[in-house]
């Protein structure tokens, strides 16, 4: 490949990058997923309010762990997950609602590299949204203890890693949900049917054969977050869904970084198939 | 399906024309086009047709947003298949009055010459031409979702003219122009065919395109049914008579001098009285006839064929029952 093609590429990709992370970002149609994101921050801020307000102490590890409940249960399976959803299943067919994919397919432009940018484009405006409300949620939910405790549990103690890990699994999260319906993006013509078949797949991943549970994107961020949430107990208390925190065989760190890198590549790949094979055809919509 | 006529399209090589080679393309069970040869030379080329008859399904064919059932075809040399060299030399402004949201006239223009790898500067100074040389200079700082019809179709014209294409596929291209910005886009079209350029042009309007066109291509449900240049095309109907009018000071003793000739069919004194509407098999020997009369004391002014136009072709191979407007 000679390098005025790769230089062209780049342009290319820079270009389709600075147009869709735009949209995405700025659209009014996804200001559901700020909502989504940020509801979080909300919560930790009334509860640290409340404690404050009520004089209540705190426990560091007590709060590391409804923390750690919050991230599994809410922010990965729901939040970010139907954050995906609207932002990269929408990345091809909200242009085929708008009847303007078309201006794409009549550009110089490879349908790989089209792809590669909006993907690029998603996972930015994802990680973006997504990474900022963790942060937030960081910096509320310790809010309410004094700044000794605060910079013991930070600077000596397991605060900074928690927070490092919790922005990786998040990025992870973006690119392995990204993918996920990106492809479904690319498939299905109503989004309910695969969301709705990814979600519940998600949901009893715990309970599948070993081999199964690997091809999921849950499976790989539960085994990294620097936090096990006690499903024991809630199993224990009879809650019929505690199975969902449930992580009966985690991945070590590695399998779980390149198998997810591994799956969002195959959904990636199959999405390319795909659009290089679609046609302009808004009637059948 | 009427036999299909041809008026000689083809004269240079694949690498300056668009060839189709057996192309069909089916949805599903519904037929777009069938078995389609064709091989279109630069100028300005209409395809005319009802709507349905696959004028548009040919357009996103050469342009690669759909592919063909069966056959191949080939834009220049180029397969539709291969966007990056396809669109360098290809502009399309299709019949979809949709837009991307949010943007301005000129972001559309720019953000899509910036697909092609061109830097800012370039990239913002082609698209102040392309949308002068559309008359849409005062609006292009404005959202489109506020644009006119008519303006929407320019910009639309704009985007596929502004990275100098020598290739331009137009679906429609005068739909919601009022007439003074329609007889401007004509304009517009003569001087890039002037220029060399291929254009294709859809149209259902027949006297439309009958003014602009250097070659007509037929459409009936989904096949060719006549391709070439309208008056070649013409020529090759054996079955209907040619019709000419003659404009003359005596067009009574006209009539009855011509009509006993045996490829006269009808000599038919017109409505205002002053000429004679001829129909003959043989138009080469009648215009000699012509010559003799003239010479014989009978003042002719002029003599123009009457049914040579686009209109009366598509009449006679499709049927009047499905005769665009």
């Amino acid at each position: 490949m000679n390098e005025p093609r790769w230089a062209l590429w780049r342009a290319q990709l820079r270009a389709i990058i600075r147009l869709e992370t735009k949209k995405t970002l700025f659209s009014r149609r996804g200001i559901w997923i700020y909502f989504l994101a940020f509801a979080p921050v909300l919560i930790f801020l009334f509860h640290s309010l409340y404690l404050m307000k009520t004089g209540q102490a705190g426990d560091i590890a007590e709060e590391t762990h409804i923390f750690a409940g919050v991230f599994q249960l809410f922010f990965l399976r729901l939040a970010i997950f139907f954050g995906c959803v609207g932002i990269f299943m929408n990345l091809f067919r909200g242009e085929v609602l708008d009847k303007s994919l078309h201006y794409y397919f009549l550009a110089p432009v490879r349908r790989p590299v089209l792809l590669a940018g909006k993907f690029i484009s998603g996972l930015l405006a994802a990680s973006a949204i997504f990474g900022t409300s963790v942060l937030l949620q960081f910096a509320v939910v310790y809010w309410h203890f004094d700044s000794n405790t605060r910079q013991e549990y930070f600077l000596h103690g397991h605060g900074l890693a928690h927070l490092a890990a919790y922005l990786g699994v998040t990025l992870l999260a973006c690119l392995g949900y990204g993918a996920v319906f990106l492809a479904a993006g690319v498939m299905f013509r109503n989004p309910l049917l695969p969301t709705a078949a990814v979600l519940v797949w998600e949901a009893i991943n715990a309970i599948l054969p070993a081999a199964l549970q690997r091809i999921s994107v849950i499976f790989y961020l539960k085994s990294l977050c620097p936090v096990l949430i006690p499903t024991e107990v809630s199993l224990d208390q009879g809650n019929p869904l505690g199975f969902i925190a449930m992580n009966p065989s985690p991945a070590s760190t590695l399998t779980a970084i390149f198998g997810l890198l591994a799956l969002s590549l195959v959904a990636i790949a199959f999405s390319s198939r795909q659009l290089r094979r679609m046609e302009i055809d808004y009637g059948a919509e | 399906m009427t036999e299909r006529v041809s008026g000689n399209m083809n004269v240079a090589g694949p690498q300056t024309r668009i060839v189709f080679e057996e192309v069909s393309k089916f949805y599903g069970e519904v037929l777009g086009v069938n078995r389609v040869n064709l091989s279109i030379p630069p100028g300005i080329t209409s395809l005319v047709g009802p709507n349905g008859s696959g004028k548009t399904t040919l357009m996103n064919l050469m342009t690669g947003l759909v592919r063909p059932s069966r056959g191949r075809i080939s834009v220049l040399g180029m397969a539709p298949d291969d966007p990056e060299r396809l669109f360098r030399v290809v502009g399309y402004c299709t019949q979809f009055d949709s837009f991307p949201r949010g943007l301005t006239g000129y972001d559309f223009i720019y953000s899509y010459l910036r697909l092609f790898g061109y830097p800012h500067a370039q990239s913002s100074e082609m698209a102040v031409r392309a949308i002068d040389r559309v008359s849409l200079a005062d609006a292009a700082g404005r959202k489109i979702a506020g644009y006119s019809k008519g303006m929407r179709q320019r910009i639309k014209l704009a985007q596929a003219i502004c990275h100098n294409p020598t290739v331009l596929v137009l679906d429609e291209p005068l739909n919601g122009l009022d007439p003074l910005i329609r007889a401007e886009t004509i304009a517009l079209f003569r001087t890039l065919a002037a220029e060399g350029l291929h254009l294709i042009i859809s149209s259902h309007v027949l006297h439309e395109v009958d003014v602009i066109s250097d070659q007509v291509v037929l459409l009936s449900n989904g096949y060719v049914v006549a391709e070439g240049k309208i008056q070649g095309v013409r020529d090759e109907i054996q079955e209907h008579p040619m019709q000419v009018l003659i404009r003359c000071d005596k067009p009574g003793e006209l009539a009855s001098q011509v009509f006993h000739e045996d490829y006269v069919v009808e000599a038919r004194i017109h409505n205002d009285r002053q000429g004679v509407l001829v129909k003959t098999r043989d138009a080469d020997r009648f215009y000699l006839l012509l010559n003799r009369i003239a010479q014989n004391g009978i003042e002719i002014e002029s003599v123009a064929p009457a049914d040579d136009d686009v209109l009366s072709v598509y009449e006679y191979l499709i049927g009047t029952e499905e005769s665009t407007k």
